[in-house]
């Protein structure tokens, strides 16, 4: 069962996600990157339906980047999670996209955000959230140790414990896991938590 | 003559297309536009011309990007531009989308002269009244190319070119000191075909440079005027040089 969760820091957002791409019993692989990048100060990880979930997020992405050639200006964080809300909302009583979704990032006026989006077009502005069973152990981790002046060490240091929870005590546990933060320098890869390890192919 | 304007499927006896040619005479009123194409840069310069006092001159953009490799800029008549520019920026993005690879310059030339000619022959419509040069590298290959599209929606790959007004002594000008250059050369060919017809000055042009790693920089005015000035020096040296062996007559 795949797992994503984020949180937001003093100055900084971030997102995890497992890796694993699996179809029924068959795990196709585990180095799956389930964070998109949508623009220099934005992130979204999505979970859900493997079909839907690329499309969808790579959809949200062209988009994005259209608003930014049409206007000159990038759109926030905010405006990009109402855009992704309302078009899953839009297809939910036609031909529902099952995706959730975690969108975090920096804006230079409002700071870092980060939202909750679910499949069914639930919209919610928190500092951390998680989709899956691992969300059973990732909240439960947060809920004691998160707080909201984090630094990046003290944060990944949760994302770990979390990693930890999930890989313990979930039955059908994936074992790798992906980290990408934002801040006021960009959205980039932060690390990889592998327990297993593919042989190196390169991303699609 | 006049009974052929109407509906612009009409052909004339002669095999005109009215519409499509009073089109053209709408890109010849329009501002100067010329593009040069170099080794590793290529440069948009457009004729600016000049501003209403009042006005906010940062909301008039001629030079436009379309992607983070393709750069257009037009002549002939502006909210026409706005339509084709939009529609462009769409299939620019939902050709990555569909194709996971950024368009190449001559499909998105190829996909805008398909519009402007779909227009050509439709019922109730016109032609749009614009001429477009569209500049990038290739997203593979890296090389650079220059195009340009008309309102019939004919388009070819130029080394250099120009539209708009006076468009015909900006090419003759192109075709006498054309060469193959690069970097500052190429920006200094460009402007100094543009200077033969608009007066000189950074507030009358708008200056686009594309190279293969920072995409499209639009030139502030004083970066034009410093090259305008370096242009207008070399003219002067050139003017010297001439007179130099003619003061032997007397």
């Amino acid at each position: 069962m795949e797992s994503v969760f984020g949180m937001v820091g003093k100055d900084f957002a971030i997102v995890a996600a497992d890796t694993s791409a699996v179809h029924s019993i068959l795990v196709h692989k585990t180095n799956e990157d389930k964070i998109m990048i949508l623009d220099s100060h934005k992130l979204m990880g999505a979970s859900g339906e493997t079909g839907d979930r690329a499309q969808f997020t790579e959809y949200v992405q062209k988009n994005v980047s259209l608003y930014q050639f049409r206007n000159g200006i990038p759109l926030t964080t905010a405006a990009t999670a109402n855009f992704t809300r309302g078009e899953l909302a839009t297809a939910l009583r036609k031909n529902p996209y099952m995706v959730n979704i975690i969108l975090a990032g920096y804006d230079k006026e409002t700071g870092p955000s980060m939202y909750f989006i679910d499949y069914i077009a639930s919209l919610h502005k928190l500092d951390k959230a998680a989709f899956g069973y691992g969300a059973y152990f990732a909240l439960a981790m947060m809920d004691r140790h998160y707080r909201r002046d984090m630094t990046v060490e003290e944060a990944i240091e949760l994302v770990d414990k979390c990693i930890v929870e999930i890989r313990s005590r979930l039955v059908v546990a994936p074992p790798n896991f992906l980290i990408k933060i934002v801040d006021k320098d960009g959205a980039r890869e932060y690390a990889w938590r592998q327990s297993i390890k593919d042989a190196p192919v390169s991303a699609a | 003559m006049a009974r052929y304007d109407r509906a612009i499927t009409v052909f004339s006896p002669d095999g005109h297309l009215f519409q499509v040619e009073y089109a053209l005479e709408a890109v010849r009123k329009g501002n100067a536009a010329v593009g040069v194409r170099g080794t590793d840069t290529i440069v948009l310069a457009v004729e600016k011309k000049s501003a209403p006092k009042l006005q906010d001159s940062r909301s008039v953009r001629k030079i436009v990007n379309l992607d983070n490799h393709i750069a257009l800029a037009c002549a002939g008549l502006k909210a026409d531009a706005r339509v084709l520019i939009n529609k462009a920026r769409i299939e620019c993005q939902s050709h990555k989308l569909t194709i996971e690879d950024p368009v190449t310059v001559e499909y998105i030339t190829r996909y805008i002269a398909g519009l402007q000619q779909k227009y050509t022959q439709s019922g109730g419509v016109r032609p749009f009244g614009l001429s477009t040069l569209i500049i990038g590298f290739d997203p593979h290959t890296g090389t650079p190319s220059l195009y340009q599209t008309d309102p019939s929606g004919t388009f070819s790959a130029w080394k250099a070119n120009a539209t708009g007004r006076n468009s015909n002594s900006i090419r003759e000008f192109l075709e006498k000191n054309y060469k193959e250059t690069h970097g500052q050369e190429t920006l200094k060919l460009a402007i100094r075909a543009l200077l033969e017809v608009v007066e000189s000055g950074g507030k009358n042009i708008e200056v686009g440079v594309m190279t293969k790693e920072h995409g499209l920089k639009q030139l502030e005015e004083s970066e034009i005027d410093a090259v305008v000035a370096e242009i207008e020096a070399e003219k002067a040296a050139a003017e010297a040089a001439k007179k130099a062996p003619s003061t032997k007559e007397t």
